[in-house]
């Protein structure tokens, strides 16, 4: 097989990568789309194992038999629940292995420039094509094997952190070392230090060093930023897996690994920014870590929580006509998405017109409160964005908030001095009625006092989401 | 004490200020009750219902004056009645101490206190002893129905067998307790429903009645109404010239206008000009809820119905409430009972006149021989103040379209720039990059560029199944460790195969997951 081949099946696969993206506009196109990127996949694959003068390939296609069966078993068992930390322990594979082969790539460089012209006949492939770049060309093959590498570290490491905070195997509030973002940029000017150093000796000491650094730098910036900006983050680290790759892709002059690695990261990039847009808060002001200090005295809120028991919301229910849910992240922990799922079509057997608000910043990745829904078997058409549902909360009897807390809270409107002024918030307030289901009387993640839980017309339904609904679905008729 | 509710002497007039049921209430509170002999007749109360009630019917005016200690009117004593009011004597009834002078001066000059009903101060406490409120309601609905009356045509639009109908047109002008009530009926009636008010702040209630707010196009920080005690307040030259030329542009369109227009204590401004009527349709009605001082339309009569030359009803009656005076009564005479609910607060038949109480100190005209309006403002606030938000005005289609000429005008112009700069980028990086790395880097820019275009088009719903299938995807860099397997030492086969193990979970994992996501996605 020559050359030509190999590249006619990339951009056959590059095409199938870019449908497989466009196909997610829509559920229905999204089944068939995943099958491009499938397809693209497979073709990738094959065309390089069978292209030129790639050696064991059998040992390659055991290793990724081997890979995919554990993928196989990691996919089939993973609960829905747990859908960020899989992403976030997968991201972090794809960091690592961009360190690898940018490591690769620099063995094999040194070991090319190391020979005399007339041994270089009987090269492997990567080698023959790094055999006849220019020194301008090796400059710049430095420049991408040292971004490749430092992106896929800080890829690596943050993904871990990310998984452990995701799946609750690392404290999840926002910890920084004494030091704090000096720290960071200390680390960012060692890695300036070392490119410099790199560039000019092409030893391996520099890169080595630089790769601690980078390690160092996505564990120290991932451990400062809190859960409920996890969203951020795993769009983030997607993204920068993407860019890993597309410097990889540099270095080998692979233009499909250039392609791909672009699409990725420019996706991570446009999904973090609608996450920061729908917190109000800029890209910058997350990845650093927590929220600004309150800039004046916020507002003092009065009244009391009113306590309600499941007879109550029950009876509520059976009166309303139309009724809202609203979802977070505390709906995920406590595993409640079917019972919520019962509870809708209960209430829709009755003729009630029951919809489902969703904050894109709602849980801990984008789109998982739609994920949850969705496994649950709720229709994806009752399942609203904020902006399509927000204006009807004023005819809606009753609103129920599930384990949301921030993305409900009216300070965000009313009170300027908020930590969260200005975040776009879903104004279940409006309706005529709003119950709380809340484990306890805590604060959110930002620890900002929820006025909602104040109001004359909010009722809160104190207790773990899931027993909570279990108590509350015999009493609905 | 004793309570004692006369016969209304001003003619036409068929309220009464007590009904069997508020008698009977009033009895509760320890009071004997006295009715003057045929007062509630017109109203639809007989004497024997009173009776019934344990009212004692009093045979003439006269008798009940001097028998009864609190006397409780609708209408502000006649001259007559002034003569007949004796010191320690109380008088409840509307009685606008502003505009009635020397009516105050003379009640004064008996010693009697007397308690105007039409001062009540607007605050949710009193609102249940808010008379103008429940008289202004029965005035809004009845001017519809007068309206309706006089009008020729359904309110309703209709297809019928006989062709088809279209649906009034009402403008109710003037969104305070009266136009609302208007508003309410002529929406309930079936006809399309405008409002306008100068308070924008009023907007919100207009549309909750089901009508359409009539919105100027107009800068100028309008009056909150909360400042002035919930009433409208005199508006600028420039905002009362805007007002008048919307109304000129709609007047053509519309059937119906009801006007209630008042300013406390003003005479009523001129909003309907003469050209508007005019410019009406014939058959049209005008109903001018304001005509008592001097009307909201210049060509209103008082008290008559008058047809222009191009035939325009203008109603200008002034008795809507006693037109219905069985409900109005009802209404005033609870209105009444709830004042004597707060002046009594032992319930032991004696009224306590605290002057300490905002409610009685407002409606106190005069007192133990004193003048006591007017009074001092509440302490309490009437209404929370509204927080200054711009007002909503309706965009003209010409500034619609210059609004779009503009923001499409900065789109044009941020995506050239950004074209630009991107382009003038990349030609820096040609100049000094290799041929190479250019066509890599092309290939690259490009990429970016759709996936930018792709990925905006992705659904928010899907956003978990798009990163779990980019991350697929970006297993991509499998291919760059299959390239460097059979590439040289130990140490890089070692390596190489991390990566594509690693790789291949990656590959089957995310794809996997993204397609059981998919699978569970489903309509209902």
């Amino acid at each position: 097989m020559d050359f030509g081949f190999t590249t006619a099946a990339y951009v056959v696969a590059a095409v199938l990568f870019i449908l497989s993206l466009g196909g997610l506009s829509g559920q229905e196109s999204a089944k068939r789309a995943v099958w491009y990127g499938i397809v693209g996949m497979g073709l990738a694959v094959l065309a390089t194992l069978i292209g030129p003068g790639s050696g064991f390939w059998l040992l390659s296609l055991i290793l990724i038999v081997g890979g995919g069966a554990i993928g196989y078993v990691l996919a089939t068992k993973v609960q829905m629940t747990q859908m960020p930390e899989l992403v976030a322990a997968m991201h972090s594979l794809v960091g690592l292995a961009a360190v690898f082969v940018g490591f690769i790539a620099h063995f094999e460089l040194n070991r090319v420039m190391g020979m005399a012209a007339d041994e270089m006949h009987d090269l492997g492939t990567f080698a023959t094509l790094l055999a006849h770049k220019s020194p301008v060309e090796i400059n710049i093959l430095r420049v991408e094997l040292f971004l490749g590498i430092f992106i896929g570290a800080v890829t690596f490491t943050g993904s871990v952190i990310a998984y452990g905070k995701l799946a609750g195997k690392v404290d999840s509030a926002a910890v920084k070392l004494p030091g704090g973002h000096m720290l960071n940029i200390g680390a960012a000017a060692l890695t300036v230090l070392t490119l410099i150093w790199y560039f000019n000796t092409g030893g391996f000491f520099p890169l080595f060093l630089m790769t601690l650094a980078a390690l160092f730098i996505g564990y120290h910036l991932i451990k400062g930023i809190g859960g409920a900006d996890m969203p951020v983050v795993v769009s983030m680290l997607n993204s920068y897996s993407g860019w890993a790759a597309a410097a990889i892709g540099f270095s080998l002059g692979n233009d499909l690994l250039i392609v791909v690695g672009a699409l990725v990261g420019s996706s991570g990039a446009i999904l973090s920014y609608i996450m920061c847009k729908a917190m109000n808060r800029s890209f910058i002001s997350v990845i650093l870590g927590g929220f600004g200090g309150p800039q004046g005295e916020q507002m003092a809120v009065e009244g009391e929580q009113v306590a309600i028991d499941a007879d109550g919301v029950a009876s509520a229910l059976n009166e309303a006509d139309s009724v809202i849910i609203i979802p977070g992240y505390g709906m995920a922990v406590a595993q409640a998405q079917q019972g919520v799922a019962e509870l809708v079509r209960k209430l829709r057997a009755q003729g009630k017109n029951v919809r489902f608000a969703i904050h894109p910043v709602a849980g801990r990745l984008p789109g998982h409160m739609n994920v949850l829904l969705a496994e649950a078997k709720v229709p994806y058409d009752i399942v609203m964005e904020m902006d399509e549902i927000n204006d009807d909360f004023p005819n809606t009897d009753v609103a129920i908030v599930i384990g949301s807390n921030d993305i409900v809270n009216p300070a965000a409107q009313d009170d300027p001095n908020s930590p969260i002024a200005g975040m776009p918030v879903l104004e279940c307030w409006k309706a005529k009625q709003v119950f709380v289901s809340k484990r306890g009387q805590g604060t959110g993640y930002s620890g900002i006092e929820n006025p909602l839980f104040f109001k004359d017309n909010t009722r809160m339904f104190y207790g773990d989401a899931k027993a909570s609904l279990d108590a509350l679905l015999p009493k609905i008729d | 004490m004793k309570i004692g509710a006369p016969n209304e002497v001003f003619p036409g007039e068929d309220r009464v200020a007590m009904t069997p049921a508020s008698a009977k209430d009033l009895q509760k509170l320890g009071y004997e009750c006295l009715i003057e002999s045929g007062a509630g007749q017109s109203a639809g109360f007989s004497d024997a219902t009173y009776t019934e009630a344990g009212v004692a019917v009093v045979k003439s005016a006269k008798d009940l004056w001097a028998a009864a200690d609190i006397v409780a009117k609708v209408r502000p004593p006649s001259t007559d009645e002034t003569k007949l009011m004796r010191a320690d004597q109380t008088l409840i009834s509307f009685f606008y101490p502003a505009q009635n002078k020397e009516l105050m001066d003379a009640a004064n000059a008996q010693g009697s206190t007397v308690i105007a009903m039409d001062m009540v101060p607007r605050i949710s406490r009193a609102q249940k002893m808010d008379a103008l409120s429940s008289m202004a309601n029965i005035a809004g609905y009845r001017a519809v129905i007068e309206a309706g009356n006089n009008f020729g045509r359904f309110f309703t639009g209709q297809v019928t067998a006989a062709g088809k109908v279209p649906p009034a047109k009402v403008l109710v002008v003037g969104a305070g307790v009266a136009g609302l009530a208007a508003i309410g009926t002529a929406t309930s009636l079936g006809a399309i429903t405008y409002a306008f008010d100068v308070r924008p702040e009023v907007a919100e209630q207009v549309e909750s009645m089901g009508a359409e707010f009539v919105f100027l196009d107009f800068e100028e920080e309008q009056t909150d109404g909360a400042a002035t005690g919930g009433y409208a307040a005199v508006s600028s030259p420039e905002f009362a010239a805007a007002q008048l030329a919307k109304f000129r542009e709609i007047a053509p369109d519309i059937d119906i206008v009801i006007t209630t227009a008042l300013i406390p204590g003003r005479d009523a401004p001129e909003l309907w000009t003469k050209d508007m009527v005019d410019s009406m349709k014939p058959g049209s009605v005008i109903v001018d809820l304001a005509a008592e001082r001097g009307g909201n339309c210049k060509l209103t009569v008082m008290d008559e119905k008058v047809v222009t030359d191009n035939g325009v009803t203008i109603i200008g009656y002034t008795d809507f409430p006693s037109r219905m005076a069985a409900q109005s009564s009802t209404l005033y005479a609870t209105n009444i009972r709830h004042m004597m609910t707060d002046l009594t607060p032992e319930k032991d038949g004696v009224p306590n006149h605290n002057m300490e109480d905002d409610v009685i100190r407002g409606a106190t005209a005069t007192h133990k021989g004193e003048i006591t309006f007017p009074p001092p403002p509440p302490k309490v606030a009437a209404i929370a103040a509204q927080p200054k938000k711009p007002a909503p005005k309706e965009l003209t289609p010409e500034e619609k379209r210059a609004a779009e000429t503009a923001a499409f005008k900065a789109q044009t112009k941020s995506q050239v720039t950004l074209i630009a700069v991107g382009a003038a980028v990349l030609l820096a990086i040609g100049l000094v990059a290799p041929a190479s790395f250019m066509q890599h880097f092309i290939v690259f820019v490009l990429s970016v560029f759709i996936g930018f275009q792709v990925i905006w088009g992705v659904a928010h719903s899907l956003h978990t199944p798009l990163m779990a299938v980019t991350n697929a995807i970006s297993s991509i860099i499998i291919l760059g460790a299959l390239t460097q397997i059979g590439s040289g030492s130990a140490l890089v086969v070692i390596l190489a195969s991390l990566a594509v193990f690693m790789t291949g979970i990656n590959i089957f994992g995310g794809f996997l997951v993204t397609r059981r996501m998919l699978a569970m996605f489903q309509k209902s």
